[in-house]
């Protein structure tokens, strides 16, 4: 009995142990937050296009009349994953038949416009949200994140982060997922 | 050139640490003493190795070299001096180093300083922190080695995270880091004890010094932790129970109750396997901690880039060390026990409760901390646990140990006379009442575990002075003689138990009387709170080294009587992209006045800059009660007795007549 209670010690740190190997497999993503949007249609935006570029803006309606699936992607030419994930952005836009829009989230027009300019524009739709509005109607943590919007306007998924790498892996199993 | 001797240095110092970690223990076990002396060679060898390659990052650093991958994403050719070198530690890659850097340095000062501890024991001591040193540094030079070079090289780097730039949390993860680490010697000495099998007081005596090194460097980190996040992050507060927080906590919990513990072994040759286990643990919840916040197995406001990779390779380390010492302690422990009895009402009975009760506290700390990963891994829900968690559970734990800290000092040891004790403590009790009572007279319908703790707080605080005093006797003739005369570490208790009482002062009225205002204002606007009246008169563009500031002036009035000016401020460091709030407070003792600015709502509008304006009471409590934590610690470590360290034949110390620390 007294050496049960002496290894009892060693029994917790196992068991912990386990959990946290549990925690660090099976492609578990700590950062994987749950939208309160998932599930739901996407709320209402209405916003202008970006001064300078030749996109239309944004609005709810916009994106219910768009065919097939909608990947909405927030971005800001100050943030630096941003810059990482436009090439993966562009690609999937040609090449995976999903319609891509934007919100340009807290970022000045000028620098904006440079930013698209300078990268390309794979955008069908651009709005502009100066001012950090529509980030917080669609409850974003940060930028980069980008939303999956399926054929009736839902939103099934949110990704949080950079589409690069083992981010953008999982995100393309969810994505053909959703076209199922 | 230098980086990659950095790296050389890093390799041989791997070297050194194999040969340490199996030569000494060798000798122990077959009495060779010649071998046994190695771990001398070896340790000081490990430890100047590391601080080459340390000192070479710190270079790498200091002269901007950006073929340096780790110095491009952390460092800036514009950042001040300061915060150049303290980028080197303030990443995943350099952390390390300097984590290693402080376990080699604290086996090289075993292996020195600890002249009167007997050879065996050293030597497997030694080896034992030889294990640990190979498993980090392996897990820098294959997984996150901080010399790998870029070519081509990028014009500057990306600046050190602007959080991070500041003088508080320049020399906050030092600190830390010396806390946190420093508890591996004791667990060192802890295998080392189990394996020879013998832990006896004199092996409780050499202990402490390390112990109370590591756990005063500790108070000082979490302190110094807590005051940037209050005044840098602009919100305020001081303390969140994030993960990260918790596994910094959680070793200076348990830390405390080794303490405490290591004492009664000391002085009455009983808690033996407790001690040991005691040991053993705290330094596992620093190997924990470095895990959790490395691995990214929790979200939290701290973590390093983390990696999954990083983190099985953690975990492994964690399941050799943690297991394999819990293990050999399940193993070896039972034989342990023995020693002095003791009456209910003693010194160690309540040294006891002080252990089962900082115990319990940690164990809810860390229950708290990973119920995110239990309760995911069971149902897959998501969730955080947060201070209400901690605060409806922690703080009742703590309050009957406050209770008894004020007791404890007072009782002898075997057995006490607590009637005796508790008729002293009479008017320290009629006083705590009698605040709590006022406290609720001024603030009727306030919270009620805060007018408690209020109580509790003036409580210690009385009750430790009090015991001070009857101990020296300070209103008879010569105290001064007797101040002099009695043992620093006894002093030092005092200090720290007092520092506990302004810790518990600071928390509660900080967090139960805070008043917050958050205000869209634009120049002429007027806040009102706590009695002040804020104007807020501009706001000035500012250049500074490596940021643009938008500064604002607020002057403050208390009935129409001018205070003084506010200049809250908001930074944005261009290369990182990035925007820090400085905030500008106004300290007295009574309380601060806090105010921070956030960002404009849009720019051009009317009401654009949003103001957050709090008054804390006695928040700078919380700073002196560190101070004095502090100070206890470094008083009890300069002691005489410390120094010196027990006699070489393991008879039990004698009992002093003096009372203990």
């Amino acid at each position: 009995m007294k050496r049960l209670l002496f290894a009892l010690p060693l029994v917790v740190a196992i068991i912990i142990g386990g959990f946290a190997i549990w925690g660090l497999s099976g492609g578990r993503d700590p950062s994987a937050l749950p939208s309160v949007f998932i599930s739901q249609p996407v709320p209402q935006l209405s916003l202008g296009p970006i001064e300078g570029v030749n996109s239309p803006g944004l609005t709810t309606d916009d994106i219910k009349a768009m065919q097939g699936i909608k990947l909405l992607n927030i971005f800001a030419s100050w943030c630096g994953p941003c810059r990482a994930e436009h090439p993966n952005l562009e690609r999937l836009a040609r090449e995976e038949g999903v319609t891509l829009v934007g919100v340009n989230y807290k970022d000045k027009p000028e620098a904006a416009a440079k930013w698209l300019a300078e990268l390309g524009n794979p955008y069908a739709a651009i709005g502009s949200d100066y001012s950090g509005r529509a980030g917080i109607d669609l409850g974003i943590s940060g930028v980069p994140e980008t939303f999956i919007i399926d054929a009736d306007g839902i939103i099934r998924h949110r990704f949080a982060g950079p589409l690069v790498g083992d981010g953008l892996r999982r995100f393309m199993e969810t994505l053909n997922e959703v076209r199922k | 050139m230098i980086p990659e001797l950095g790296q050389f240095a890093l390799s041989l110092a791997l070297i050194a640490a194999l040969v340490q970690s199996v030569l000494p223990m060798w000798g122990a076990a077959r009495g060779n003493v010649l071998w046994m002396r190695s771990s001398q060679a070896s340790a000081l060898a490990q430890f100047l190795l590391i601080a080459f390659a340390f000192a070479a990052l710190m270079r790498s650093y200091i002269v901007s070299d950006f073929t340096v991958e780790n110095v491009i994403n952390n460092s800036h050719s514009l950042q001040p001096m300061i915060y150049k070198i303290a980028g080197t530690w303030g990443n995943h890659e350099g952390s390390l180093l300097l984590w290693v850097f402080i376990l080699a340095g604290f086996g090289a000062a075993v292996a020195f300083f600890g002249r009167n501890i007997p050879q065996a024991l050293k030597a497997r001591t030694l080896s034992v922190q030889a294990w640990i040193s190979v498993g980090f540094i392996s897990f820098m030079l294959f997984t996150s080695n901080p010399f790998t070079r870029v070519f081509p090289p990028p014009l500057d780097g990306t600046d050190l995270n602007p959080l991070l730039q500041d003088l508080g949390l320049a020399i906050h993860p030092p600190l830390l880091y010396v806390g946190y680490v420093g508890f591996s010697i004791v667990f060192s000495f802890a295998v080392a004890a189990l394996i020879e099998g013998r832990v006896d007081p004199a092996w409780a005596r050499w202990v402490r010094p390390w112990t109370l090194a590591a756990w005063t460097s500790l108070s000082a980190g979490l302190g110094l932790g807590s005051w940037w996040a209050y005044y840098e992050l602009g919100w305020g507060g001081w303390w969140f129970w994030d993960p990260v927080e918790n596994v910094a906590f959680m070793p200076w919990l348990l830390g405390t109750a080794l303490l405490h513990s290591a004492i009664v072994t000391e002085k009455r040759d009983t808690f033996k396997s407790w001690t040991i286990l005691l040991s053993i643990l705290t330094f596992s919840l620093s190997l924990l901690g470095t895990f959790i916040v490395r691995s990214g197995l929790l979200t939290s406001v701290h973590a390093f880039a983390v990696d999954p990779e990083r983190g099985v390779y953690i975990l492994g380390l964690l399941f050799v060390s943690i297991g394999g010492s819990l293990a050999l302690f399940a193993w070896r422990a039972p034989a342990m026990e023995g020693g002095g009895l003791f009456a209910p009402i003693s010194r160690e009975a309540g040294l006891l409760i002080n252990n089962l009760l900082l115990a319990t506290a940690t164990a809810t700390v860390l229950f708290g901390t990973l119920y995110p990963l239990f309760l995911e891994a069971v149902t897959g829900d998501k969730i955080s646990v947060g201070p209400p968690f901690f605060n409806a559970s922690f703080v009742p734990i703590m309050m009957p140990l406050l209770l008894v800290m004020g007791v404890g000092p007072f009782l002898s040891w075997k057995r006490a006379d607590l009637a005796g004790v508790l008729s002293r403590l009479k008017l320290a009790f009629a006083l705590a009442a009698l605040v709590s009572l006022g406290v609720w007279y001024a603030t009727t319908g306030g919270p009620v575990l805060a007018i408690i703790a209020m109580g509790v707080g003036v409580w210690l605080l009385i009750a430790t002075a009090q015991e001070w005093a009857t101990r020296v006797k300070l209103f008879k003739p010569d105290a001064w003689a007797r101040i002099r005369r009695q043992p620093r570490a006894s002093h030092g208790m005092t200090l720290a138990h007092l520092g506990v009482a302004f810790l518990v002062l600071g928390a509660t009225g900080s967090s139960a009387w805070k008043e917050d205002i958050v205000a869209f204002a634009d120049p002429g606007t007027v806040i009102k709170i706590a009695g002040f009246e804020l104007t807020f008169e501009s706001v000035e563009r500012q250049q500074g080294p490596n940021y643009i500031a938008d500064v604002a002036t607020l002057s403050v009035t208390r009935e129409g009587e001018f205070v003084t000016n506010l200049y809250p401020e908001r930074r944005f460091y261009p290369a990182a992209g990035s925007t820090t709030t400085e905030s500008s407070i106004r300290q007295t003792l009574a309380g601060d006045l806090y105010a921070s600015l956030a960002e404009p709502a849009a720019e051009g509008a009317k009401n654009n800059w949003v103001l957050r304006v709090l008054y804390e009471p006695l928040v700078n409590f919380l700073w002196i009660g560190t101070a004095f934590l502090v100070l206890g610690g470094g008083l009890s470590l300069s002691d005489r007795r410390l120094r010196i360290g027990a006699p070489r034949k393991s008879k039990p110390a004698p009992l002093s007549a003096t009372p203990a620390e």
